[in-house]
C-alpha cells in the first residue's frame, strides 16, 4: 500500500491557475464520485482551500494511480493547456506524501505559517470524503494522525500563540495594558480599514464599550451600529476621550488630528489612568509629543510592524520545532504502513499451514481406518501442534521485523522459502 | 535550592520561550518544601523561644513570601514574578546566613512576641509583594513607553495586572502592619514598663506606618495609582527596610 498525493498550492501556481482548478462544496461530492471510481486509486480525500487544490490517496501501484489523478485535474480544469497545467502540479509519494500531508495540517504549508483555518478546512474535507465513503482503514488512520499531530504542533509549540497581522498586533499591545478587555473602552478616531480591522479584533477579545467617531456623523452612526457602539460627534470626541482607555486612530487627515495640547487637557482629567494610543493612520493623526506626556502610551504604524516582524521570527523557530514533531510521526506512519505489507504474507503462511495439515491428515488418516474416537484425536493434534509450532517463529518474526527498515526482506524470504507465490490460489 | 531557582528565572527573562520559568517554578516548589521543614525545626525543635531572633525572622520571613509568590503564580500563572521576588527571598537568606549566631534568649514572660512578629512579618511580605509589583510596573511601563518589544516586555504582565497587585497587596498589608505595631506597643510594655520608648526602631516604624497610611489614602480617595504609586510603594518598602535594620 502506498499514500499517494497529487496537487498544487500557493507555492506553485498562481491564482489564476488555483481558481481554475478550485472545487467548491456544492462540486464536492461530485469530484469525489469521479475520483471514486479510478482504478488504481484505492481510497482517496479531496482539500480545496483559496490556497491548495489537493488530492490524497491510496494505492498499490504509484505510478498508474499518480496517471489517474492527473488526469483527473486536467479534466477539472479544461480552460488551461495541460502541458500549462503540468508545470505546477506536483506528485508525492510514501513518506513524502505523508510528511507533506501533515505539513499541510499543521499549517507549515500555509501561506501564513500558523494560521488556524487550515485545519478545519482539513477536518470538513476529510468528513466529505469520509462520508461518501471516499476512504477505508488506512487513509482513516492517515488523516486522524495528521489531525492529532497538527494538535500536537498547536500545543507543543509557540507558533499560532503571536499575532502577525498588524491589526491583531494593537490588541496584544492593549493586552500589555489591560488583563481584561472587558472592563475597558475603546475609542476609534476615523474609520480607516486598518482601524475597522482591530477594532473588531478588540471587540472579539471581549471589549464592549465602543466609541465611535468621524468626521461625517452619518457615517459614525452606521459604523458604531456594526460594533454595536455609540457615535460620537467628531467636534467633542476629545473631550470623551476621558472615558475610553484605548484609542485608535485611522483616519484620512493629511495632518495631525490629535495635538499634545489636549492630550494634556485630557490626561490631566483622568487621574493617571494610562490611555493606549494606537495610530494606525498614514499619514500620522496624532503629534509625535504626545508620547512624552506621563500616562499616555503612543504607538503608530511602525510600532506594529515591529511586533509582528519580532513575532514572525519567533513563529519561524516554533516552526522548526514543528517539523521535528513531523518528521517524527511520518516515522512512526510509516513504520505502520509497512506493518500493512506482512499482513498479506502472514495470511497466506496461515493458509499453507493449515492446507499441508488437512492434506496430510485425510492421507494418513485414509490409511488407518481402525482408529478410535481418542486415538484419532491424538493424531489430529499432532498434525496441527507439528504446524503450529514451526509456524510460530516465523510469523513472530515476520510480526517484529514488519515496522523495520529490512522488513520487505523478511517478507520475501517467508513468500520464498514457504513458496507463497507459486500456488495463486493462497496469494493475497 | 532557591539560589538556582532564582538564577533559572532570571535567565528566564531573557528569553521567549517558557520552558525555564516553569523548570524554575518546580525548583522554588521543591526548595519550599525543604524549607518548611527548616523552619518548622527552628519553630519547635531548637528549645529557645520562637521567632525571637532576627534569624528566625528573616528565615520566616523569606519563608512567607515564596509561600506568597507560589499561591499568586499559582492563581494567576505569573511565573515571571519569581524572577523578582526569587532574589529578594535569597537575599534575606543571605541577611539570616550572617546573623546566625546572635540566638538570645529571653524570659518565659517576654515570649508572646510571636504575636507582634507574625503580623509585622506578614505585613512586610505584603509589602514586599507590592514593592516587587511597583518594580515590575515601572519596568513594563518604561518598555511601553519606549517601545522595546524585548523578551522581558512579552514575559512582564499587563500594566493594571500589577498596579492591582501593589493597591491590593498594600491594602491587605497595612492592617496587618498597625496590628503587629500594636502587638508590639503592648509587648514593650511588658519587656520594659513602657508602650513607647523613642528608640530608633519605634520611631522609624511609626514613619513607614504614617507614610503607608498617606499611600493607602491617597489610593482609595484621591485615585494615586499606576506610575506615582509604584513610586510610592517603592520609597515606603525602602523605610520597611530601614526599619529592619534597625531591629537588627
Amino acid at each position: 500500500m502506498h499514500i499517494v498525493t497529487a496537487g498544487l498550492n500557493h507555492k506553485t501556481a498562481p491564482i489564476q491557475i488555483r481558481e481554475g482548478l478550485a472545487i467548491s462544496n456544492g462540486d464536492l461530492s461530485d469530484a469525489l464520485a469521479s475520483l471514486k471510481t479510478l482504478p488504481a486509486v484505492e481510497e482517496t480525500m479531496l482539500l480545496s482551500t483559496c490556497n491548495r487544490v489537493e488530492l490524497y490517496a491510496v494505492a498499490k501501484d504509484v505510478d498508474a494511480a499518480i496517471k489517474e489523478l492527473r488526469q483527473f485535474l486536467m479534466q477539472r480544469n479544461p480552460a488551461s493547456a495541460p502541458e500549462q497545467l503540468t508545470q505546477h502540479l506536483y506528485f508525492l509519494s510514501d513518506d513524502d506524501a505523508v510528511r507533506h500531508l501533515f505539513r499541510v495540517a499543521s499549517s507549515l504549508d500555509s501561506m501564513v505559517m500558523g494560521e488556524p483555518q487550515i485545519l478545519g478546512q482539513f477536518k470538513d474535507a476529510m468528513e466529505a470524503a469520509v462520508s461518501q465513503g471516499c476512504t477505508g482503514v488506512v487513509l482513516n488512520k492517515v488523516l486522524k494522525k495528521a489531525i492529532s499531530v497538527a494538535k500536537r504542533v498547536r500545543t507543543d509549540t509557540p507558533i499560532g500563540e503571536q499575532a502577525v497581522s498588524v491589526s491583531y498586533a494593537a490588541v496584544e499591545l492593549a493586552k500589555k495594558f489591560f488583563q481584561n478587555l472587558a472592563d475597558h473602552s475603546v475609542m476609534l478616531v476615523g474609520a480607516g480599514e486598518m482601524g475597522e480591522l482591530a477594532g473588531r479584533h478588540l471587540v472579539n477579545h471581549g471589549v464592549t464599550r465602543v466609541m465611535v467617531t468621524t468626521r461625517n456623523f452619518q457615517r459614525a452612526v452606521a459604523f458604531a451600529k456594526q460594533f454595536k457602539g455609540t457615535p460620537i460627534p467628531f467636534e467633542t470626541f476629545k473631550q470623551e476621550m476621558l472615558g475610553a482607555d484605548i484609542v485608535i486612530c485611522s483616519t484620512g487627515s493629511p495632518h495631525a488630528i490629535i495635538t499634545t495640547q489636549d492630550m494634556l487637557k485630557v490626561v490631566r482629567a483622568r487621574q493617571n489612568r494610562p490611555l493606549c494610543i494606537i495610530d494606525i493612520a498614514v499619514p500620522r493623526d496624532v503629534e509625535d509629543d504626545v508620547r512624552d506626556i506621563d500616562g499616555v502610551y503612543l504607538f503608530n504604524i511602525d510600532d506594529l510592524q515591529q511586533i509582528v516582524a519580532v513575532n514572525m521570527e519567533e513563529r519561524q523557530k516554533a516552526a522548526m520545532t514543528a517539523e521535528i514533531i513531523v518528521q517524527e510521526e511520518v516515522v512512526t506512519m510509516m513504520a505502520w504502513m509497512k506493518t500493512l505489507e506482512t499482513v498479506p504474507t502472514i495470511i497466506a503462511l496461515k493458509k499453507r499451514g493449515e492446507e499441508i495439515r488437512q492434506g496430510e491428515l485425510e492421507k494418513v488418516l485414509a490409511r488407518l481406518p481402525g482408529l478410535s474416537g481418542p486415538e484419532r484425536e491424538i493424531v489430529e493434534g499432532l498434525a496441527s501442534s507439528i504446524v503450529n509450532k514451526l509456524l510460530h517463529r516465523p510469523l513472530v518474526t515476520l510480526k517484529e521485523e514488519a515496522a523495520n527498515a529490512n522488513g520487505t526482506m523478511y517478507v520475501d524470504a517467508t513468500r520464498r522459502l514457504f513458496s507463497l507465490d507459486e500456488d495463486s490460489t493462497t496469494d493475497r | 535550592m532557591y539560589f538556582f531557582g532564582a538564577g533559572l528565572f532570571v535567565t528566564s527573562l531573557a528569553v521567549r520561550t517558557d520552558v525555564l520559568s516553569s523548570l524554575a517554578v518546580g525548583m522554588t516548589a521543591f526548595g519550599f518544601v525543604l524549607h518548611s521543614a527548616v523552619l518548622h525545626t527552628l519553630l519547635f525543635g531548637t528549645g529557645h523561644v520562637a521567632l525571637s531572633s532576627l534569624f528566625d525572622v528573616m528565615v520566616f520571613f523569606s519563608w512567607g513570601l515564596i509561600l506568597t509568590f507560589l499561591i499568586v503564580e499559582y492563581a494567576n500563572r505569573i511565573p515571571v514574578l519569581g524572577s523578582f521576588v526569587l532574589p529578594l527571598a535569597v537575599l534575606a537568606l543571605i541577611v539570616a546566613a550572617t546573623v546566625r549566631q546572635d540566638l538570645q534568649v529571653l524570659e518565659p514572660v517576654l515570649s508572646n512576641i510571636w504575636l507582634h512578629v507574625v503580623m509585622t512579618v506578614s505585613g512586610t511580605i505584603a509589602f514586599a509583594l507590592a514593592f516587587v509589583a511597583s518594580i515590575m510596573y515601572l519596568l513594563q511601563e518604561r518598555l511601553l513607553k519606549s517601545r522595546r518589544f524585548i523578551p522581558m516586555y512579552y514575559k512582564l504582565p499587563p500594566l493594571d495586572f500589577l498596579d492591582n497587585l501593589n493597591g491590593k497587596s498594600i491594602l491587605l498589608g497595612f492592617p496587618l502592619l498597625t496590628l503587629g505595631i500594636v502587638a508590639g506597643a503592648v509587648w514593650a510594655n511588658f519587656a520594659s514598663g513602657s508602650y513607647w520608648n523613642w528608640d530608633p526602631k519605634q520611631i522609624s516604624t511609626a514613619l513607614t506606618w504614617l507614610f503607608y497610611l498617606i499611600v493607602v489614602l491617597g489610593r482609595v480617595m484621591v485615585g494615586w495609582r499606576a506610575k506615582h504609586a509604584a513610586y510610592l510603594t517603592i520609597i515606603g518598602f525602602g523605610g520597611v527596610l530601614v526599619t529592619f535594620a534597625n531591629v537588627g
